[in-house]
């Protein structure tokens, strides 16, 4: 079964964004900063993770440049999902080793819509 | 809503765009025009409809355009778009060597996503298309759709339903709360107000053409009209694009589906393109 590793600090983010996950199928495990994330993946790498931006302890771009450089660390897909809305940021995530953006707000279409594209879930 | 004011609508919209609006969709007439009639500064709907029903020209269009505008979503379904760049465009691209231009249709582009994604997509094939003429046609019978098509202002809920964040970046600034799209895309799609009842001869000759979730809101007859009419303006290699839940089985003798490619049509008059498929 598929993983998703979502990382936010907000509780109802990482609420909504497992149940959709949920329908899509994912075994879903939850964080609620970078640090968090990071000592979850050490242990064990998930097929994808959910990324906010700004977190408390450690953000979610810091997150990104630790968890690439871990071994094996290069294949998590990772699809941030963040408040921050402008080019630069988008840019700065794609340098870190992003591989899909999505601006909030989001729903359940645009989740899947990014996740598709990435080659998640199938069309 | 009277009954009369419906059966006048439906037939209005019939007429002037195909549409079929049946009974069970008459919702549709309230949410779509009730924005509408309060633009007009109106009461209600049946006040926008006694202007209708006045062939009120004007507000005759106003409701056409409502009831017919439609979502549309950058690289929807991903799919045929894939087969466009890797199957369809490297045909093209040996068929039409020696001429170096083709032309692409998208009908019913709505707000542009679909010929603006299909201008992505042959930038980003970049020095192999250097010398090459390509005209990429958007029409709609809407002129107030195709004003924002030509505007290329997308919301954010817009431009992150199907587009790649790497082409974001790199096609589209971010102006105040929208995304506008960058002149060098805008620039190779040229938008014409046309209706697809009409004759469509006059746009001249294609080599792809999209017509994809149009033909859905057709009743047969005028499906088979409007698949002939395609026929027309198509080279005899060139390819129809349909979308996943349309067909031409049954409705039109003028094309065929290309084995292996769901989505895609060959013109039945030509040799059909090679696409790479069995051609048995």
């Amino acid at each position: 079964m598929k993983s998703c590793l979502i990382v936010d600090d907000s509780k109802v983010i990482r609420m909504v964004a497992k149940k959709i996950l949920q329908e899509l199928n994912f075994e879903t495990e939850e964080a609620e900063d970078g640090q968090g994330a990071l000592d979850l993946c050490r242990d064990r790498l998930p097929t994808a993770v959910l990324l906010d931006w700004n977190m408390p302890v450690m953000s979610g771009i810091e997150f990104l440049r630790e968890l690439r450089a871990l071994p094996g660390g290069d294949a998590p897909v990772v699809v941030f999902c963040t408040t921050e809305n402008d080019i630069e940021h988008i840019q700065e995530a794609i340098e870190a080793g992003a591989n899909e953006y999505i601006m909030k707000p989001f729903d359940s279409e645009i989740l899947q819509a990014k996740f598709s594209q990435v080659g998640l879930i199938d069309d | 809503m009277k009954p009369d004011d419906f059966d006048y609508v439906s037939r209005l919209l019939k007429e002037r765009s195909g549409l079929v609006l049946t009974r069970d969709k008459a919702y549709l007439l309230e949410s779509r025009l009730m924005p509408l009639a309060r633009k007009r500064g109106l009461k209600g709907l049946d006040d926008l409809l006694a202007l209708v029903r006045k062939r009120d020209a004007a507000v005759e269009k106003l409701v056409v355009e409502a009831m017919t505008t439609n979502e549309s979503f950058f690289f929807r379904d991903n799919k045929p778009f894939d087969q466009f760049r890797s199957i369809v465009l490297p045909n093209l691209l040996k068929a039409r060597a020696s001429r170096k231009s083709f032309r692409i249709w998208s009908a019913a582009c709505s707000s542009g996503q679909e010929p603006y994604s299909l201008a992505m997509i042959l930038k980003e094939e970049g020095a192999k298309l250097a010398g090459w003429r390509i005209e990429i046609v958007g029409t709609d019978l809407s002129s107030e759709i195709l004003q924002k098509a030509r505007n290329g202002a997308y919301s954010q809920f817009e431009v992150q339903r199907g587009m790649p964040m790497a082409l974001l970046v790199k096609y589209f600034k971010k102006k105040e709360e929208n995304w506008v799209i960058d002149p060098s895309i805008a620039s190779m799609v040229t938008f014409k107000e046309w209706n697809l009842l009409g004759d469509l001869r006059a746009l001249g000759q294609f080599d792809v053409v999209f017509c994809r979730n149009v033909l859905i809101y057709f009743d047969q007859p005028t499906k088979s009209k409007v698949l002939h009419s395609i026929s027309q303006v198509m080279a005899d290699d060139a390819v129809l694009y349909l979308g996943g839940a349309e067909t031409v089985l049954g409705i039109s003798d003028h094309f065929k589906p290309v084995p292996g490619q769901r989505g895609i049509y060959a013109a039945t008059k030509g040799t059909g393109p090679s696409l790479g498929a069995p051609t048995t």
